[in-house]
């Protein structure tokens, strides 16, 4: 790798007076999944590099009746053991649990996750479904952005000079949530993303009407994308498969996929409406109860 | 050329200090700069899991770690794994079960194994596979690599 210096802040300011002064050759270290497999490969060169894992802000987990807040840099090996997240947020766990491998999740992080802004990044449909706020600090202080809107393109997002990602907040899920995400890859393991699609639902109290939903893609534009149509057209609409079937067309005309090693165009929109629909009949059960992280686990063909 | 920082931490049990550049990575350091070649660079980049070592009691890939970020930090490499001269259990079942070819794979292995059992002292055939489905093994089909650890398991239980 070419040389670089390496700080370790331990406050948010400091944090951002580092990358503020390094420019656009200054960038957040946080489980260097990513980011130090593209410096080792040359597609991206630094002056400074800032591991913001000595913030504690950036490290925190705080889960509580108001909502899940999730410091930017912790890892999924962390939300995977922790049972509070595994009861509450279910689909989240969804995610984590397949972001490579044992011990990529021991580094990897969602807030990373998130800021690598690959469209077929595996946790941000997730949270897109779970309407999450992404919070950021720069040199003008604090701002919060909403998941859908964080990515701009591949591999680029809303982050200014400056700017990093210090945590990510989940609503307290309301009454009769759901959620849950999946993804299609052609192997058991270890694998991008072909297709993902997650899904939100919230019941009504006899858990036979759909009041609101949300539906978002991964890997079928150069964002995650967030497919309101689908969702909203399943709002105030009984559980029925003819009711998921309409969100599900509505997900695959909004996919606007392009064909590569991974997937064709149409492969890919076919999936788009099969993992919707798959993803809005989980999101139900979770909602009725009647299905556990474990039990998706197996269904993502993990354990 | 930047830097060198010097780093302290606790590897294999013991307090150390070693001066590294801020670009290199644990693997890097614990190869060059320590002596520890056990560790083995297949991949470089996360795929591969030859460079596995215990940061901090997780499983992490020691090429996706800059050296400077173990600082404070407690590190075990493949080198830690036996105690006192005596093979650790995993070793030893990876001789008897002929778990190896040609052994660049081998310290990634058993390193995982060791977090797996850490984690999980009795683990189910699934259990090991999933663990173990980031280390890669290009000689031995992995079989046998599951029947040794399957047999430490149960041996604990």
């Amino acid at each position: 790798m070419q040389a670089f210096d390496f700080v370790a802040p331990t406050s948010v300011d400091e944090a951002v007076s580092a990358l503020a002064a390094g420019g656009g050759r200054a960038r957040p270290l946080s489980g260097g999944t990513d980011l130090i497999a593209q410096l080792q490969e040359g597609r991206l060169a630094l002056d400074t590099v800032v591991d913001v894992k000595r913030i504690p802000e950036l490290m925190a987990i705080s889960i509580s009746d108001d909502g899940l807040t999730l410091g930017a840099s912790v890892a999924c090996q962390s939300i995977n053991a922790n049972q509070a997240i595994r009861d509450a947020y279910p689909a989240l766990i969804d995610s984590t649990h397949l972001i490579g491998g044992t011990q990529i999740q021991g580094r990897a992080s969602i807030g990373g996750n998130l800021c690598n802004s690959s469209p077929a990044a595996d946790s941000i449909p997730n949270l897109i479904a779970h309407s999450v706020t992404c919070h950021i600090a720069g040199p003008n202080g604090r701002r919060s952005v909403a998941a859908e809107d964080f990515c701009t393109g591949p591999g680029r997002n809303v982050l200014a000079n400056g700017e990093f990602l210090v945590a990510i907040e989940f609503p307290a899920p309301p009454a009769n949530f759901g959620a849950a995400y999946l993804r299609f890859i052609p192997r058991n393991e270890m694998d991008i993303a072909v297709v993902g699609a997650g899904a939100s639902v919230v019941l009504s109290d006899d858990k036979s009407t759909i009041q609101s939903a949300r539906v978002a893609l991964g890997a079928v534009a150069p964002t995650p994308l967030f497919v309101q149509e689908a969702g909203d057209s399943l709002a105030g609409q009984p559980v029925s498969e003819e009711t998921l079937a309409k969100a599900a067309d509505l997900a695959r005309e909004a996919a606007k996929p392009i064909s590569d090693m991974r997937g064709t165009i149409p492969q890919r929109k076919h999936l788009s409406a099969v993992l919707t629909q798959r993803a809005l009949r989980i999101a139900i059960d979770r909602a009725r109860g009647t299905k556990t992280v474990d039990e998706l686990g197996r269904l993502n063909g993990h354990g | 050329m930047a830097k060198r920082i010097a780093v302290e931490t606790t590897l294999n049990g013991e307090e150390t200090v070693f001066l590294c550049e801020p670009r290199q990575t644990l693997l890097e350091a614990l190869r060059d700069n320590l002596g520890l070649i056990g560790s083995k660079e297949g991949c470089g980049n996360g795929n591969c899991g030859a460079c596995n070592v215990i940061l901090d009691g997780v499983l992490v890939n020691s090429c996706l770690v800059l050296a400077p970020e173990i600082e404070g930090r407690s590190v075990v490499t493949i080198e830690g794994i036996a105690e006192d001269g005596v093979l650790h259990p995993l070793q030893q079942k990876f001789l008897e079960h002929a778990s190896l070819q040609c052994g660049i794979c081998t310290p990634g292995f058993i390193v995982s194994a060791k977090a797996l059992l850490d984690d999980n002292p009795a683990p189910n055939e699934y259990d090991v596979r999933l663990w173990l489905a980031g280390n890669l093994c290009r000689c031995t089909g992995y079989d046998k690599i599951v029947r040794a650890v399957l047999d430490v398991a149960e041996n604990d239980a």
